[in-house]
C-alpha cells in the first residue's frame, strides 16, 4: 500500500501543471485587448502600423452577421481559416475549446447581439 | 513538457557559475524574475509577472548580450512584461501605454554583470525543447524577410522591426538576434507554450523552412541596425 501511495505522490509531482479555468471576460482582456481594445472596439495598442482593422466586437450589425461557429473557426484557427486576415492568429495552442467557447460567449457580450439578429 | 522543464531545474544545482554570481541572482533579481519555474499557470500569474521568467535563461541569451545589456540596460517590451497593466485610453481613439508606469531595468557594474551572466548560463530548464545546431546559417533579403514577417505571418501585428515601427504588446525583434540564441528562437517559435504555457505568442504552425527564414530574418534586422 504504502508503494502505491507514494507512487501516487510520484506521478503527481512529475505530471504537468493543469491550467486553470478561467473567464471568457479574463481571457479576452489578457489576450484579445492587445489588438482588440480593452473596450472591444477594434482600436488596441498593437493597431497603429497594421494593414487591417481588428474586428469591432461592440458593433452588432457586424457581429449579428457572423455565427459563433464562424467566431470559434476564427479564434482556433486564425483569420486565414475564414478568407480574413493573416493578422489575426491561430489560438489552438494557447485556448482549450471550452475557452474558446467562453470567449464568443463574451464577444456576444460585448455586441449584445446573437447571429441573426443585426 | 512542463514536468521536463522542471527536471531539468536540476541542473541549477550542477551549475558552474560563480558563488557571487548565484547569489547576486538570489538577491538582486530574484524579486522580478523566475529563476526556479514553473513559467505561469494562471492568468493572475501572467498578470503579475514582473520580468521575463530566467530559469531557462542558458537556453535563451546569449552570455555576451547578457554581459553587455546588463551594465547599459534598455527597454525591449515597448508595452512592458504584460501590456494589459498600462493600457489608458489614447487621445487619438486607440489605446495607448501609460509609459509613466514603465520600471527601468537595474544597470549592474561590469564585473557583477559578467558574473550575473554567467550565472545565467547554469540556468538551462528546457534542455530537451532545443535541437542544438537546428539553425543553418542561411540569408534572406530584409524585404522578402518583411514580407514573410509582416504578410504571410502576420508576426508584426505584436512585434516592432525597427524602433516605432509594428506592434507594441510582444519584444522588439530587431535586437532579438543579439540577444537570443538562434536555437532557442527556432524552438520558442515553433511552440510558445511549451516554454511559456500561457504565453500570449500564439502558435504559428510555423514549418522548418519558416523557422529558418525567420532566423534568417531576425539576424538580417540586427545587422541592419548595426
Amino acid at each position: 500500500m504504502k508503494t502505491y501511495a507514494a507512487m501516487a505522490v510520484l506521478l503527481a509531482a512529475s505530471a504537468a501543471p493543469a491550467l486553470a479555468e478561467e473567464s471568457g471576460a479574463d481571457l479576452y482582456q489578457v489576450y484579445c485587448t492587445q489588438c482588440h481594445g480593452v473596450h472591444g472596439n477594434g482600436m488596441g495598442i498593437n493597431v497603429h502600423d497594421m494593414s487591417v482593422q481588428p474586428r469591432v466586437h461592440t458593433d452588432a450589425s457586424a457581429m449579428s452577421a457572423r455565427s459563433d461557429e464562424l467566431l470559434f473557426k476564427a479564434i482556433k484557427e486564425g483569420g486565414q481559416s475564414i478568407n480574413k486576415s493573416v493578422l489575426m492568429p491561430p489560438w489552438d495552442g494557447v485556448f482549450s475549446d471550452d475557452e474558446i467557447h467562453r470567449l464568443v460567449e463574451h464577444m456576444r457580450e460585448l455586441c449584445q447581439c446573437r447571429h441573426g439578429t443585426g | 513538457m512542463h514536468a521536463a522543464l522542471g527536471s531539468a531545474l536540476l541542473a541549477f544545482a550542477a551549475g558552474t557559475a560563480s558563488a557571487s554570481g548565484t547569489e547576486l541572482l538570489k538577491n538582486e533579481c530574484s524579486g522580478c524574475h523566475d529563476l526556479t519555474g514553473p513559467a505561469p499557470a494562471t492568468l493572475q500569474e501572467l498578470r503579475e509577472r514582473k520580468g521575463p521568467d530566467l530559469f531557462y535563461a542558458g537556453n535563451k541569451y546569449r552570455q555576451e548580450w547578457l554581459e553587455n545589456w546588463l551594465q547599459e540596460p534598455t527597454r525591449i517590451r515597448p508595452a512592458g512584461m504584460f501590456y494589459g497593466k498600462l493600457v489608458v485610453d489614447g487621445e487619438d481613439g486607440i489605446d495607448a501605454i501609460d509609459e509613466s508606469g514603465l520600471i527601468d531595468h537595474t544597470a549592474l557594474g561590469e564585473a557583477d554583470a559578467k558574473a550575473a551572466a554567467e550565472a545565467l548560463m547554469t540556468l538551462r530548464a528546457g534542455d530537451d525543447l532545443v535541437n542544438p545546431g537546428e539553425y543553418k546559417e542561411g540569408s534572406i533579403g530584409l524585404s522578402m524577410g518583411e514580407l514573410m514577417f509582416d504578410k504571410f505571418r502576420g508576426c508584426l501585428a505584436c512585434h516592432q522591426i525597427e524602433p516605432e515601427y509594428g506592434g507594441l504588446s510582444g519584444p522588439e525583434v530587431y535586437t532579438a538576434a543579439k540577444r537570443l540564441q538562434a536555437d532557442w528562437m527556432i524552438s520558442y517559435m515553433r511552440n510558445p507554450q511549451a516554454w511559456d504555457p500561457r504565453s500570449f505568442m500564439p502558435n504559428r504552425h510555423l514549418t522548418d523552412a519558416d523557422l529558418q527564414k525567420l532566423v534568417h530574418y531576425m539576424r538580417a534586422l540586427a545587422e541592419e541596425m548595426e
